[in-house]
C-alpha cells in the first residue's frame, strides 16, 4: 500500500530563485529611478548637464580655487585689482573669516573678557545636551536648572558689573552670541507668554478674550520688523522722561512679543485637538481651572504641538537676523558690517565669502532644529495622531 | 423629594469660589491695570513729546518732502508732500509683493511636485533645494544677491548684452519698452473682449456638456480668442506700436525699462525663499489625497493626466489654500526688508520720514494700518477662493 502511495509533502522551504536580472544591480537601478520613461530620460539628462555645469564651478569657488591664508585684501584681488592673482581669478576669501572669525562670535565684547561668553556657552551647551536626550535622567532638575537659573547665571557673566567681573556694555555685543541671547530669551519669554495668551483666547471670560484676540492678530499682522522698529523708536516715548532702554532690551521686548503671538496659535492649534472628554474628565475629577490645564490638557497639547513650537523657534532663530535693521549687530549684522564698513577686506570676492559663512552656520543650527523636531515627533507619537 | 431637596439648596460655597463671580472679577482687575498701563503710556507720551516739542496729528502729511525716491511707479520729486511719499512706499512694496507671490507660486508647485516625482535625480535636487532656503534666513539671502552677486556686475560702460537688446550691469536690467501709440487701445479692447468671450465659451460649453455630454475644445478656443483678438486688432489699428531700445552711453543707459538691482535682489530672494515654503505645501497637499482616489479614476477610465486634473488637484488645492494664504501674507510681510538693501517700499520710506519729522506714532500707526489692510484684503481674497474650492457636501 504505502509504495503506491502518490502523495508527496515537501518537507523544507524551496528556495528562493534570485530576482531576474532586470530587476537588480545599478543598471535596474538606473533603468527605475532615472530613465523610467522618455520624459524621465529627457529631464534626468537635463539635471545631469545641469549638475555637470555647476558642481565644479561650486566646488571650485569655494575650495580648489579659494584664497586659505592671508594677512589683508591684497591676498585675494587679481592682478587688475592690484594683487597677485591672475586676471578673472574668482574664489573664496576665507582669510577674511579666519580673520575676522572673533567678531564674527563675540563682536566687539573685550578681548579679555571673552572667556566669559564662552564659559556662558559651554554651560548652556552642558545644561541643554542632557534636556535633550531623552534617556538622560533629572529631567525636571536639569529644565529648572535650564530655564530658571541659567538665564541669571547668564547674564551676571555676560553683563558682569559685580563678583568682581567689569561690566561690559551690551552695544559691545554682537556676533553669534547676541543671535543665540535673542533666540534663547525670545524662547523662554515666548513660550509661557503664548501659552497664557492661547488660554485666554479660549476663555469663557469675554475681556480676557478680546485682549488676547487683540493682541494675537495685530502683532501677527504686521512684519517682525514694525515691531522691532515700535520697540526701538516707541517704548522711549512710553516711559517716564529720563528713563532709558537698553537698546538690546528693546529688541528682546519686540522679538519676545511676536514670538509669543505665533506660539500662541500654535498653542491653541493644539488645545483644539484635545477632545472634549478630556476638559470633562477633569471637570468630573473636581479638578480647578489651573489644575485642569496643567495636568491634563497641557502635557497633552504641548505634545501633539511640538513641531509647531518648534517651527515657531526655527523662525525667531532666522528673525533674529532682523535685529540689523535697528542697527545692532547679530552674526548677519557683524558679517555685513565688516564686509561694506571696512576697508581692510573690501575685494569683489568678500562679500560672497562672508554670507556663504554665515549662511552656513544659520543652516546647521536650523537644519539640526528641525531634524530634532522630527525624531521627537516620531517618538512622542503616541498613536493619537488623527 | 429628596431629590429636589438637594437641587434647591442654596449654595453653600464661599463667594470666592464661584468661578462666575472669580471671573467678573478678575476681568474688572485686568481691566483697570490695562486702563491704568495705557493712562501711564499716554501720559509719559504726552509728556515726551512735549519735551521734544514734536505736535501730534497727521498734519504733517503735506508738509514737502524733500528727499528723493529712485523706485517709483507715480510721478514723484523731492518737492512732493509726505503722504505722496509714503503713497509710493505702499505701490512699491505692493511691486515686489506681487512679482514675489507669483514667482514663488510657479517655482514652489514645480519644485513641490519635483520632490514627489519617480525621478531620483529630480526628487533629490529638490529636495536639496528646499531643505537649503527654508534654513538661511531670507534677509541673509536678499543682502547676498545684493551684496555678493549683483553688486559683482560690470558697470555701465561694460555692460554685459543680452539678446533682445536687453542690458545687465550693476546698476539692474535694462530691456526694451514698447511705446504705445494711438490705436493701441484698440489691442487692449481686443484682449479684454478675449478674455470676456472666453469666459462666456467656457460657461456655455460646461452647461452643454452637462446636458448633452457632448465636449467641447475649450482651451484651443480661449487661446485662439485671447491671443487672435488683439493680434487682429494690432494689425487692424497699424501696428500703434514703437520699441524704446535702451542706447548705452559711456556714463548711463538711456531709454528702455529699467529695472534696479535692489529690487531684484529682494525680487529674488523673496521668491526663492517663499518657493521652498511653497513646496513643501504643495508636497503635503498632493500627499494628502488618499491613493483610493487615484486608484478610483484609474478604475473609471480616466487617464492620469485627466485624473490629476479631475480629482486629484481639486482636493489637494483644499488642502494647500489655507497655508498658502499664510505664505503670501509672510511674503508680503518680509518685503519689507527691503529697508536693509535701500530699496524704497512703506517701510524704508517711513523710516526716513519719521526721522525728519519725529512723528514716531503717526508712522508706525501708518505702518501696521498698510500692513494689517493688506494683510486682510489677501485673506479675504483666499478665504473666498479657499470656500469656492471647499469640499460641497451634499
Amino acid at each position: 500500500m504505502d509504495e503506491h502511495d502518490m502523495s508527496w509533502v515537501r518537507t523544507e522551504m524551496a528556495l528562493a530563485e534570485t530576482a531576474p536580472r532586470s530587476q537588480v544591480g545599478a543598471g535596474a537601478w538606473l533603468r527605475k529611478n532615472l530613465f523610467a520613461t522618455p520624459v524621465d530620460a529627457a529631464f534626468s539628462l537635463l539635471a545631469l548637464l545641469a549638475l555637470a555645469w555647476a558642481v565644479p564651478q561650486i566646488l571650485n569657488w569655494l575650495f580648489f580655487d579659494a584664497i586659505w591664508t592671508g594677512a589683508d585684501r591684497t591676498a585675494c584681488l587679481t592682478t587688475e585689482q592690484g594683487g597677485q592673482l591672475p586676471a578673472g581669478w574668482s574664489g573664496a576669501c576665507w582669510p577674511f573669516v579666519s580673520g575676522r572669525f572673533g567678531q564674527f562670535m563675540f563682536g566687539r565684547y573685550p578681548l579679555d573678557e571673552r572667556w566669559r561668553v564662552i564659559l556662558t556657552g559651554i554651560l548652556f551647551i552642558a545644561l541643554l545636551a542632557p534636556l535633550l536626550i531623552p534617556r538622560a535622567p533629572y529631567k525636571g532638575l536639569n529644565a529648572i536648572l535650564f530655564f530658571g537659573v541659567f538665564p541669571f547665571v547668564a547674564f551676571f557673566l555676560l553683563v558682569g558689573g559685580g563678583f568682581g567681573l567689569r561690566y561690559v556694555e551690551t552695544p559691545l555685543w554682537g556676533g553669534l552670541m547676541v543671535t543665540l541671547v535673542i533666540s534663547y530669551v525670545g524662547i523662554i519669554v515666548s513660550l509661557p507668554l503664548g501659552i497664557l495668551l492661547a488660554l485666554g483666547r479660549r476663555s469663557k471670560m469675554p475681556i480676557v478674550k478680546l485682549l488676547s484676540v487683540i493682541f494675537i492678530e495685530a502683532v501677527r499682522g504686521v512684519p517682525l520688523v514694525t515691531v522691532l522698529f515700535m520697540a526701538s523708536f516707541m517704548l522711549p516715548l512710553f516711559v517716564p522722561p529720563g528713563m532709558s532702554f537698553d537698546k538690546l532690551l528693546r529688541a528682546l521686548i519686540g522679538v519676545a512679543l511676536f514670538a509669543s503671538a505665533y506660539m500662541a496659535e500654535v498653542v491653541r492649534g493644539g488645545l483644539q485637538a484635545i477632545p472634549k472628554g478630556q476638559y470633562e474628565g477633569a471637570d468630573s475629577l473636581g479638578l480647578g481651572y489651573w489644575q485642569k490645564m496643567g495636568f491634563i490638557i497641557m502635557p497633552q497639547a504641548l505634545r501633539l504641538v511640538i513641531p509647531g513650537i518648534v517651527n515657531t523657534f526655527i523662525g525667531m532663530f532666522k528673525d533674529t537676523t532682523l535685529v540689523l535693521i535697528i542697527s545692532m549687530f547679530d552674526l548677519l549684522g557683524v558679517v555685513k558690517q565688516n564686509i561694506s564698513g571696512d576697508p581692510t577686506w573690501a575685494t569683489p570676492q568678500t562679500a560672497k565669502t562672508g554670507y556663504i559663512f554665515a549662511a552656513a552656520i544659520f543652516w546647521v543650527f536650523c537644519f539640526g532644529m528641525s531634524r530634532y523636531s522630527q525624531y521627537m515627533e516620531r517618538r512622542l507619537d503616541t498613536g493619537h495622531k488623527r | 423629594m429628596a431629590q429636589e431637596a438637594i437641587h434647591d439648596a442654596p449654595a453653600r460655597a464661599s463667594l470666592i469660589y464661584d468661578p462666575k463671580v472669580r471671573g467678573i472679577v478678575f476681568q474688572v482687575v485686568l481691566v483697570a491695570l490695562l486702563v491704568m498701563g495705557v493712562w501711564w503710556i499716554v501720559d509719559n507720551t504726552i509728556e515726551n513729546l512735549r519735551r521734544s516739542n514734536i505736535s501730534t496729528g497727521f498734519a504733517f502729511l503735506r508738509g514737502r518732502a524733500g528727499f528723493d525716491i529712485s523706485d517709483r511707479l507715480i510721478e514723484y520729486s523731492s518737492d512732493s508732500s509726505y503722504g505722496r511719499a509714503l503713497l509710493v512706499g505702499v505701490l512699491n512694496t505692493a511691486a515686489v509683493a506681487a512679482a514675489g507671490i507669483v514667482t514663488a507660486t510657479i517655482l514652489g508647485f514645480l519644485v513641490g511636485v519635483g520632490r514627489l516625482s519617480n525621478n531620483w535625480l529630480i526628487r533629490k535636487l529638490a529636495t536639496f533645494y528646499v531643505e537649503l532656503f527654508r534654513n538661511i534666513p531670507p534677509l541673509l539671502v536678499i543682502l547676498f544677491w545684493y551684496q555678493g552677486v549683483l553688486a559683482l556686475l560690470p558697470n555701465v560702460r561694460d555692460s554685459l548684452s543680452l539678446p533682445l537688446g536687453s542690458y545687465l550691469n550693476n546698476r539692474g536690467f535694462y530691456f526694451p519698452r514698447f511705446v504705445w501709440e494711438p490705436g493701441a487701445g484698440l489691442v487692449l479692447a481686443g484682449f479684454i473682449a478675449g478674455i470676456v468671450l472666453s469666459w462666456y465659451v467656457a460657461r456655455r460649453a460646461k452647461a452643454r456638456q452637462m446636458a448633452t455630454g457632448q465636449q467641447f475644445p475649450v482651451l484651443l478656443t480661449s487661446l485662439l480668442l485671447i491671443i487672435g483678438l488683439p493680434l487682429l486688432a494690432f494689425l487692424l489699428a497699424g501696428l500703434p506700436v514703437s520699441i524704446d531700445y535702451p542706447q548705452k552711453g559711456t556714463f548711463n543707459l538711456t531709454g528702455g525699462t529699467n529695472v534696479k538691482p535692489e529690487f531684484l535682489s529682494l525680487y529674488l530672494a523673496l521668491s526663492f525663499y517663499t518657493a521652498a515654503f511653497i513646496a513643501e505645501i504643495v508636497r503635503a497637499g498632493i500627499m494628502g489625497v488618499p491613493k483610493g482616489q487615484t486608484e478610483a479614476y484609474s478604475a473609471l477610465g480616466l487617464r492620469s493626466n485627466l485624473g490629476l486634473r479631475l480629482v486629484v488637484i481639486p482636493q489637494a488645492m483644499r488642502i494647500i489654500i489655507p497655508p498658502l494664504t499664510s505664505q503670501y501674507l509672510n511674503l508680503t510681510k518680509n518685503s519689507s526688508l527691503a529697508v536693509a538693501i535701500g530699496y524704497p517700499d512703506l517701510y524704508a520710506i517711513g523710516g526716513t520720514v519719521l526721522n525728519q519729522t519725529g512723528q514716531a506714532i503717526e508712522v508706525v500707526v501708518i505702518f501696521m494700518v498698510v500692513y494689517l489692510g493688506i494683510s486682510i484684503v489677501t485673506s479675504l481674497f483666499m478665504n473666498w477662493f479657499n470656500t469656492k474650492m471647499a469640499l460641497k457636501e451634499r
